[in-house]
This record gives structure tokens, sequence and C-alpha cells, in this order.
């Protein structure tokens, strides 16, 4: 069973700035972390290796940096990972990065399952996991929060709908997205920390994924960020003072002022 | 304060750390209060590979030594000592199998106690026999192919839930403490069943409960080293492990000093927070310099013993009363910073006071110790004249 993670780095606060300019996130100084999602795409993908056998392959793509999350993930028990990092992904959407993601994996030949988290804590969209499967043009299966059977070619699943479970069969390969209920993510072994430290992690390079440099990154981006804004903060709490019966008072007559009651 | 850590160590030491916060810290006053055995974070430390830390490479273990085992003590201690206790017991009951068992013994327990499969456990005390450990009156009978055990094992930690035990008894009663053999036997061996399951003041996570023996026959390849060095395995066991309740008695105080300064900055009387009061500043200063002078000397007794000193009796003393001394003064000081608080069963504070007061007691209780390096003491002074 070839299995392979799709992973991202992404910052470990919500605390960060937005480059005016570029209209990006400003990454430096921040703590990065492995997307959280990401960690129980990763941990599923291991137990199915423990139990039917097989490999995992974690791949990212992102700056150099992002090979720390790559280690990161092999002391938590993937067997290998590939950075795929260059200057021409940089600025991607979902549209840009699931081509690359793609490319990737076909480069890799050999997959039966390909899991995702449901989606980053930074974007947010959940996009990628889908577009993925699309370009593949394998099946796709949302939300997994259990897998129930692999068998055979074929893979049964449950998957969270908003009103209830699916129970699902899908043939192999298959893309699925994962949700946190499917997994408690181990922390990492002595070994795995010690495998995770001497580890070579190939660098993939749009050369040698072989990709048309205006399928990805910013120039192969279906969809521009015009401008990013924080919601304007309007606080005009008021806090009423005096006894019960004068706070209740100025409370009516203020709801009347607003229109918000009528009568006396 | 710099202890010169290597690469793994530190590895180690924010693994071990990392597992405390994130696994035991959210169920440890649940633990403690339902006095369950923490089977889930026992799950969590085989999986991270810290059993494997103390058992040699050759038998699917990481190579370490004392110090490793400090460091990893120490940091599970800084959270919950009763579960620290737990994982430390099964090194405990492996240490007699790593010094002085075959290569056959050794290959086929070393592997399942490093990948923590199987727990290890200790067993030698007894209802008469505590501190005069030669009171003991389990008896192991030699019969064809084997011996047959009849006895009482009391205060048993890991009792229960462990499966592999290091069992003293009497080989020769005539003999006295040189007629003692020490036996691996394994849980649902026919005769070996366990007894009363202790209440305890503290270290409740931890499991404590008597082992019975009746006629029980334990193959004639479990004995650990001769018949009759049943008390030099003890003594080099005791030796060996009791900078690890140092470890203990050092994490167990960090944590209820770190509490103190915490609740210290944050509880306002007259109008101040109470770090600021004086008697406040001194008690946590005499506190921290305490942890700290236990930590130095329970990490150069283990650094001691891992270069390979022969003798370590009197140091391994040291460092086990000071550090579990210090652990009994800085709870309690702790608890008297938190107040009245302190004293309530929702904060932890009360529970690092219940648990301190065994390090005192076990592994060699505090007075017999002290007399222990009184011994050494008088000794050397003999030896100069």
């Amino acid at each position: 069973m070839n299995i392979v993670v799709c992973l991202k780095q992404v910052p470990g606060t919500t605390k960060v700035n937005i480059d005016p300019q570029t209209n990006t996130l400003v990454r430096q100084g921040i703590k990065n972390i492995v997307n959280p999602f990401d960690t129980y795409a990763l941990e599923e993908g291991v137990r199915i290796k423990e139990r039917y056998g097989g490999k995992v392959t974690a791949i990212s793509m992102g700056p150099p940096q992002a090979e720390e999350a790559l280690r990161e993930v092999i002391s938590t028990g993937a067997d290998e990972a590939i950075l795929l990092s260059d200057s021409a992904f940089a600025g991607a959407d979902t549209l840009a990065t699931s081509h690359t993601l793609a490319r990737a994996i076909n480069k890799l030949k050999q997959y039966d399952i390909i899991i995702c988290g449901r989606q980053t804590i930074d974007g947010d969209t959940g996009q990628v996991g889908p577009e993925l499967a699309e370009m593949l043009g394998i099946p796709f299966v949302a939300y997994v929060s259990k897998i129930e059977e692999i068998d055979n070619g074929y893979m049964r699943v449950k998957r969270m709908v908003e009103d209830g479970h699916e129970v699902i069969e899908t043939p192999l390969p298959t893309v699925i997205t994962v949700v946190k209920e499917i997994n408690v993510p181990r922390l990492p072994s002595l070994r795995g920390l010690a495998k995770a430290r001497s580890a070579v992690i190939p660098i993939w390079t749009a050369q040698e994924l072989g990709v048309d440099k205006n399928m990805v990154g910013l120039s192969g981006s279906a969809t521009r960020v015009i401008r990013v804004f924080f919601p304007q903060r309007v606080h005009h709490g008021e806090i009423l003072q005096g006894d019960l019966e004068s706070q209740a008072n100025s409370l009516i007559n203020k709801l009347r002022e607003a229109k918000i009651i009528s009568g006396s | 304060m710099e202890y010169f850590l290597n690469e793994q160590q530190k590895t180690l030491k924010s693994l071990a750390r990392r597992i405390a916060e994130e696994r035991i810290l959210p169920v440890r006053a649940e633990l403690d209060e339902r006095e369950e055995f923490p089977w889930g974070i026992m799950k969590d430390l085989a999986e991270a590979d810290i059993f494997r830390i103390f058992i040699p490479e050759e038998y699917e273990g990481l190579g370490g030594g004392c110090f490793e085992l400090c460091l990893a003590v120490e940091e599970l201690s800084r959270v919950c000592s009763g579960v620290a206790v737990s994982y430390a017991a099964s090194a405990l009951g492996s240490f007699p199998l790593l010094e002085y068992g075959t290569e056959e013994q050794k290959q086929k327990y070393l592997p399942d106690i490093a990948s923590g499969k199987r727990l290890a456990a200790f067993a030698l005390t007894e209802p008469t026999a505590g501190s005069d450990a030669s009171a003991i009156k389990t008896t192991a009978e030699r019969v064809k192919g084997g011996y047959v055990i009849n006895g009482t094992k009391q205060f048993i930690t890991n009792g229960g839930e462990a499966e592999i035990y290091t069992v003293i008894a009497l080989t020769d009663k005539a003999r006295g403490a040189r007629g003692a053999s020490a036996f691996l036997v394994e849980k649902d061996t026919p005769g070996f069943s366990f007894g009363k399951k202790e209440k305890k003041m503290g270290i409740r996570a931890s499991s404590t409960r008597e082992l019975v023996f009746r006629n029980c026959l334990v193959p004639e390849e479990n004995i650990i080293g001769k018949e009759g060095m049943g008390f030099i395995v003890t003594l080099r066991l005791l030796d060996r492990s009791r900078p690890g309740i140092g470890a203990q008695a050092v994490g167990l105080a960090q944590g209820a000093l770190e509490a103190a300064v915490d609740y210290a900055r944050k509880r306002i009387q007259f109008g101040h927070p109470i770090i600021s009061l004086p008697v406040v500043q001194n008690m946590l200063a005499d506190m921290a310099t305490n942890v700290e002078a236990a930590r130095a000397l329970t990490y150069a007794v283990a650094r001691t013993i891992d270069s390979g000193a022969k003798k370590f009796t009197e140091e391994a003393a040291m460092a086990k009363v000071f550090a579990s001394d210090i652990a009994m003064k800085v709870t309690t000081d702790a608890v008297q910073i938190f107040g009245g608080v302190g004293y309530m069963r929702d904060y932890p504070i009360e529970k690092m006071m219940r648990d301190a007061k065994i390090t005192q007691i076990y592994e060699g209780s505090n007075e017999v110790l002290r007399s222990t390096i009184a011994f050494e003491l008088r000794k050397r002074k003999a030896r100069q004249e």
C-alpha cells in the first residue's frame, strides 16, 4: 500500500501581520507548525501502513523552511518526505498548489491512497484535496472520520455530513480528506526523532517536476488576493451605573430612543 | 543551570516534557482521585520509545544509562510522580536481569520491556521485612526442574499490572541474608496471585499490591545469578535505582516550585501580588536554591554510576536522601504559599505534597540511608588509621 500524505507548514499563531504590498502573510519571526488537520492525515496514513503494510510518503509544497515540517512528520511515522520548493511556486492559490502536488504525485508513479487534512488553518479553503483528485482523475471522499476497511482495490470509509454519517466505498487509488475525529495523532518517538535528524529530504523544483511555469505559483493562480483587511471593530458598549431600578429605567429610555420598543 | 546534556539527552528531556504536559497533565487529577493505573500513558511512553532508554541496544533498547532514566523520571514527575513511578518501577524490575541475567534471560525478557509491551516490577518487601530486608520469610524450595515459591510480598509497585517480577526469596533459611536468591516470575504462573491493593496517601495513580505465592513452581532457568546471590543483587539494584528516586523528588519539587511562583505572581493581597512580600520571596528563593542543589547532586551521582564506578552506595544514598527531604520541604512550602486554596483538592499542590512523602520512605527510608552514609564514613576513616 503506497500512501501519500500532503501537508502544509502554517503559522502557529493567529497573530500574524499582512504585508500591505503583496497582501501575503509576513512569516518572519513566527513559529511555524504542521497544519493541525494534516497531522490527523499523517497519523491515519501511518495507521493504514501499520495495519496493511506499505509506505507513507509525505509531500509538502513551500519555502525551504517547510523542510522542518517534513522532518517533524518523519519523527511521527512518515517513511519518506519530499519538499516541493521553487521560487516559481511562490504565491500559489489552491489551483496552482494542487497542480504542483498532482505533478509530484504523478512523478511518484505508485500511489494507492492520498490523504489530506480537511483544510488548512491559514487559508481555510478546503479546496486542495478535491482539486488534487480532479487533476489526478481519481475518486475523492471528503471529511472522512473512519477508515473501515481496505480490501482488494477498494476502500470503505465513513464520512461526516451535516446531519449524520455516510459510508462510502471507493476504488483505489483515491484521495480523501480527514477530520479531527478520525484519530489522536501520536507524539514523536525517540527513534523517529533520530531518523528525522538524519533523513535526507529531496527538494523537487519546477524543472524536476517538468511543470509549465504558467501553471504554478502566482502566474498559475486563477485567483488574486486584491485586498486583505481586518473587519472594523465597532464596540460602543456602555455600562449602565446606579441601582437596579435606575439602570432598568435608563435601559428602557434608551430602547425607546432607538425605537426598539414603544409606549410609555 | 548548564548541565551539558548531549543532543540525545536534550531530545529525551524535551519529549518526556511534552508527553507529561500533553498527555499526563490533563488527566493527573482524575487518575489520583480514582486511583487508576495509567495504562493510556504507559502506552504513550512505549510508543515514544521512553521504555527503551534503560535497555542496551542489543536487546532493542536505546542504550542509555542511569542519567537518561533520571531525566525521563524527573520530567514525568514534574507533572505527576504517580505516573512516573509506574514507569520507573519497570526499570527497577529489569535492572537485576540487566546486571546478572543470562543471555537467554535477557533475550527472552528485555525486548518486551524495551518496547513497553510488558511492565516489570521488583518484589522484596514483606510484612515483617521493610528496612530489615534480611527478615524476609518467602521461601524458594529446590525441587526437580525448578523452585517452589511460598510466601507473601507487600507494597509491590506495579503489582498486578506488571507481567515480569523479580522476586527475592530464601533458598536456604539457615543462612539468613546469604541464603536469599532472586527469581523471575511471570504473571499467570500457577500459584502466583495478587492480594490487597493498597489505598495510598499519594502517588495514587500507581499500583501498590500484595503478591501471593502458594506452591508456585518456577523453572530452574528463572533464577537470576546463583543461589545465595539474592541480597547482592538487591543491594546493587538499590544503589543503581536510588538516583531515580532523587530524580522523582527533584521533578516533583520543580513542579511545586513553578506552581508556587505562578500563584504568588497572580495572588493579590493588600493591593499587591504576594510575590512582592519579602517573606514569600525568601521562601521561593530557598525553594529554588534547594531544588537546583538536589538536581545537581542527583545528576552528578547518576553520571558517576554511568561512568562505570564500581562502588557508589554512599553517593546513591546521598542523592536519594537529600532530594527527597527537599521535595517534602518544597511541596510543604508551596502549599503554604497557596494558603487556603493550596489545601483544597481543586488545586494540584496538595497532591504534590502527598506525593512527596513517599520519596522519604521507599527504596530505603532516609533514616536507614543516613546510617548507610555514616557507616561508609566510619569505614573510610578506620581504613586510613
